[in-house]
This record gives C-alpha cells, sequence and structure tokens, in this order.
C-alpha cells in the first residue's frame, strides 16, 4: 500500500492494563476510501484497540497517527476528523430525528446555515420527511441505525468507526445499511467496521482476523479463503479464532 | 405430546402492538427456534411464557399449565436465559450458581450432571465475580443457571446476540446436547444462518409469524429461482442488476449477490451477457437452493 493514502498508520501498538497485554504489538495500515473489517473472537482485543484508534484511550506504546494526527497529543483533532457509530450507542432517544441531527452537527463546529440545510437534504435522501419530527425512541430499529450512520458522517469526516453497526436488524435493512457503507466509501470516507456476521465480512476491501490480542490474519477475503483453503469468511474466522486460549478480557 | 401451545396470543403496549394473534406448539424434547429481528416480538413472547407478563388476549400453556391460573408451578419447572445478563454481578461464579439451585431447593451436586458439560468451561474461575466475566463465559454461567434445578422446558432469550461466530458454535452443541437429555427448549436468535440448527422454527417479523415449519420445508417452499452471482466488482454488480429487465430482488450474500427475476425463463447465459456489456469480469452464476434467510426476505 502507498504510504501516501494511509490514513490509519499502526505501527507496534501494545495496551497493558497491568500484566494483562490486551493488544500485543499490532501493525497495520489502513487506506483511504477503504472498508476495513476489524474482526475477532469476543474478548480478542477489538474494543480496546478501537477505543485507541478514536483517541479514547491511551496507547502503552507503539506509534499511530490516525488522520495523520498523532494519537498522543493530538486527541481533539483526531476526534473533530473521525465519525463513530455502534449497536449499542447511537442516537439519544428523547430527542426528535431533526434534534439529534441538529445536536451532533453542533458538536462538529458545523454552521448553522450549513445545517439546515444539509439536514433537508439528508431527511429527504432518507425519506423521513414524515417522522423528521418524532422522537428516535417511536421510530424502528432499522430506520434508527440507518439515520445514526448518516449522522455519523454528518461531518464529512475522513474516518468512520463502526463498532457492530448491524446487530439485531431485520436483514433486508442490514443490506440497506451496507448500501450506506459502499456509498460513503465511494465519497472517499475510510470505513472501518466490526462484525459477527461473517457474511459482512466478505464486503470489505480488507479484513484483519484478531485473536488473543493479536493479528493472526489481515488480507482480502479472497486471499484469505485461498490462503486458508476454504469456501467461506465464517470458516476462516473458525479456523484462526479456535486457536484462541485467552478466555478472559 | 405438546410441551408449548399459543393459542392466538397478542400484546399491545400504549402505543405499539408488539404480537399479533400468534400461535404455535412446541412438541416434547423439541428444540424449537423463533427467528427475527429486533423489535420482532420475541422478548415480549417469552416473558409471557415465562409469567412475568400479561397477555392482552389469547391464551398459552406450558407443560399443561395455563400462564395465567398456574403461574407458580410453571415458574419451578421452567429455566428462563433472559435477553440482558441478569445474573449477580457481585457474587462469585459458584455464588450465582449455588444461589439459583437453593431459591428452587435444590444444590449444586444433585445436579451436576445436568450442567457439568457447559459449567466445566467456567468452573476454573468460580471464585471470580460474575461482573467480571467475558461474554461468552457469561452465557455460560447464565445458562448453567437456568439448567441448575432441572427444568423440563428451557426459554432462551437470545443467547448467542453479540458473541463471536467460534462461541455461537459451541453454544448450539450444548443445546443438541441437553435436547438429548429430553429437555424441550425454545430459544430465539436474530442470526438467520442459526435456524438451520433447530428441529424447527418461527420466522417472526413484526409482532406476526411469517412461517413455521422445519428449517428444511421452509427452504423447500421457496418458489423463485434463485441465482447466486459473483463478478469483480460486487457494489457495482449489485447497482447494474438492480437495472437489469425484470429484476424482482437483488440481496447481497457475502461474496456472492443472490438474485431473483419477475421472467421464469431467464437463464445464466442472458444474465452473463448483460453482465459482459456492463463490464463485469470474472463473472460466476450459479443456480442455488433458498437458505433461511433468502426465505425470511421473500415473506417480509
Amino acid at each position: 500500500m502507498n504510504s501516501n493514502t494511509a490514513i490509519i498508520t499502526v505501527k507496534n501498538l501494545v495496551k497493558k492494563f497491568g500484566d494483562f497485554t490486551a493488544n500485543d504489538n499490532l501493525n497495520f495500515e489502513v487506506a483511504q476510501g477503504e472498508i476495513f473489517g476489524f474482526l475477532g473472537a469476543n474478548g480478542a482485543g477489538k474494543t480496546t484497540a478501537i477505543k485507541i484508534l478514536c483517541g479514547l484511550s491511551f496507547p502503552t506504546s507503539g506509534e499511530i497517527k490516525i488522520a495523520n494526527f498523532d494519537v498522543y497529543n493530538e486527541r481533539e483533532k483526531i476526534k473533530k476528523n473521525i465519525g463513530y457509530m455502534s449497536q449499542k450507542f447511537s442516537l439519544y432517544e428523547d430527542l426528535t430525528i431533526v434534534e439529534n441531527i441538529r445536536f451532533y452537527a453542533g458538536i462538529y463546529g458545523m454552521s448553522r446555515k450549513n445545517i439546515k440545510t444539509k439536514t433537508l437534504e439528508l431527511i429527504t435522501r432518507l425519506g423521513l420527511e414524515d417522522v423528521k419530527n418524532k422522537q428516535i425512541k417511536e421510530i424502528p430499529l432499522g430506520w434508527k441505525q440507518k439515520l445514526a450512520f448518516s449522522v455519523a458522517i454528518f461531518h464529512n469526516p475522513k474516518i468512520v468507526f463502526l463498532d457492530e453497526p448491524t446487530g439485531g436488524v431485520d436483514p433486508v435493512t442490514r443490506r440497506q445499511f451496507w448500501d450506506l457503507i459502499y456509498q460513503a466509501a465511494e465519497q472517499g470516507i475510510t470505513v472501518f467496521v466490526t462484525t459477527h456476521y461473517m457474511d459482512e465480512a466478505e464486503y470489505c476491501d480488507r479484513v484483519s482476523i484478531m485473536v488473543d490480542g493479536r493479528i493472526e490474519a489481515l488480507d482480502t477475503p479472497q486471499n484469505l479463503k485461498e490462503i486458508y483453503g476454504v469456501e467461506n469468511m465464517n470458516d476462516v474466522f473458525i479456523k484462526l479464532a479456535r486457536k484462541a486460549t485467552r478466555v478472559e478480557s | 405430546m405438546k410441551r408449548i401451545i399459543v393459542e392466538n396470543i397478542s400484546k399491545s403496549y400504549k402505543n405499539a402492538q408488539a404480537l399479533k394473534n400468534i400461535s404455535f406448539e412446541v412438541n416434547d424434547s423439541e428444540l424449537f427456534g423463533l427467528i427475527g429481528p429486533d423489535g420482532a416480538g420475541k422478548t415480549s413472547l417469552f416473558r409471557i411464557l415465562t409469567t412475568l407478563l400479561l397477555a392482552t388476549d389469547g391464551s398459552a400453556e406450558v407443560f399443561g399449565y395455563d400462564v395465567v391460573k398456574d403461574y407458580k408451578k410453571i415458574r419451578n419447572i421452567v429455566g428462563y436465559m433472559p435477553g440482558k445478563f441478569s445474573l449477580y454481578q457481585d457474587l462469585s461464579v459458584e455464588e450465582n450458581l449455588n444461589f439459583f439451585a437453593t431459591v428452587f431447593g435444590t444444590t449444586i451436586e444433585e445436579n451436576y450432571d445436568l450442567v457439568k458439560d457447559i459449567y466445566s468451561h467456567i468452573e476454573p474461575f468460580k471464585h471470580r465475580l460474575a461482573g467480571k466475566l467475558s461474554g461468552g463465559m457469561k452465557q455460560k454461567l447464565a445458562l448453567s443457571c437456568a439448567l441448575i434445578h432441572r427444568p423440563k422446558v428451557l426459554f432462551l432469550d437470545e443467547p448467542t446476540t453479540g458473541v463471536d461466530a467460534v462461541s455461537r458454535k459451541e453454544f448450539w452443541e450444548m443445546l443438541r446436547g441437553l435436547k438429548q437429555k429430553g429437555i424441550t427448549i425454545l430459544v430465539s436468535t436474530p442470526y438467520m444462518d442459526e435456524a438451520s440448527l433447530c428441529d424447527r422454527v418461527a420466522l417472526i417479523q413484526s409482532g406476526k409469524i411469517l412461517s413455521i415449519d422445519t428449517p428444511e420445508n421452509i427452504t423447500n417452499q421457496y418458489s423463485h429461482k434463485l441465482f447466486a452471482i459473483k463478478s469483480n466488482n460486487l457494489y457495482k454488480l449489485s447497482k447494474d442488476l438492480k437495472e437489469f429487465k425484470s429484476t424482482r430482488s437483488v440481496y447481497l450474500f457475502g461474496q456472492y449477490l443472490h438474485y431473483t427475476s419477475n421472467d421464469n425463463n431467464l437463464n445464466t447465459q442472458e444474465i452473463e451477457q448483460f453482465l459482459f456489456q456492463k463490464g463485469h469480469h470474472e463473472i460466476e452464476i450459479k443456480t442455488i437452493k433458498a437458505s433461511i434467510e433468502d426465505c425470511f426476505m421473500d415473506l417480509m
């Protein structure tokens, strides 16, 4: 990969909690506009790594640059240049759709005028005109997740981090969600995504698989299947994650 | 022998109808799956059957007992693993299991044979606080606690949600083992691929049952000619196929797209020609048998 286009650079990332090594010397780069799948068994150390990449936690050691900003002393700049969404935390339930958009856009320092025009555009694009003044708790989960993603990239970040974004949603919505991810990547937004749905691993440009705090494999889905001599990503995952000896995170 | 009978159950909350006239039956020692996304009504149904919630309409029986009149009897013979981890976080692994055994007037020793296969995975950590366990271990402890009084019927509400593919596989192997021991199991999941591990399933969406049958019969009833298609660019493939004549559906399915047409005579050559003109290469097209997920989307 051309290092000029790398938007995430991770060199020798180590994170320890006491004598427990949650991230054991991670090395990878993610290119601009890439859809990067970050997979691993429960307790493999994914969440710990994502927190560091988002500027929420310090690594113990290593050299990590996010959108060219340093995770040790440019954390506020990192936060301005990324978007984040997870299944567990996305939108405020007791605010309306429009209020949620305004709230997030405001936090990211967008101008009032810009917020106004872009909100209208988003509401139209997602077909939410009739429900735009409804509270989030009143709208179905599928819409909520699509909206949460759109809000996470509303300020046009360089990278969006998605932590199990499609958990629990119905199969049709899950696929519509991936259409949104593809669209974002086409616009040049880098997508860093975790999932437990192994069919979704196939949709990524490249996939890394963590086992016991280390990256055991990193390649395109096609190459991984060839290397491990299996038919699909589920089998790749099972082959690798079976090797895990760590029981606790 | 019917172990669970659900007859015309409806449940309404202030603003929403969670269950709309649901009926089904579960046989003795059957592993029955409720397959559906969040918001389908699965948890409401579990809470009604475990006597924690009253239905708005309809009736239900568990092991011959009525869920309203005989609720005390039902509570003694069922094990329930709720979707949310609900053990005591500040008690140790062993204390939790002991607590549940004592509440039901039994001991760990008495029923150890039943939980052994599951509990042995976490027994090395029996002095650890439940709150300090990883997701997979919490799941095993919760299942052990739901089993320690040797229930006749087991209710498992999304036991594998958020759990990785390896642990999910192990968990289903444990359920097969419990079924062999004669326990009737009702389990819910949002993962469509887990349907094939059940004896019978009900596909459920927005409070309504879309279909009830063995996984095999459900997939056999799929009535369209289904193509699996791939090329060098999946996203472009999806966009192009949506523009193709008489397209009925295009869905991403891992490395393939699943495609159906309104034209029953459409053949692979025609599709290949179209895609070739659109500039695709490494094109692969085959007709395949539908999966549960294909059926679910078709019925939605």
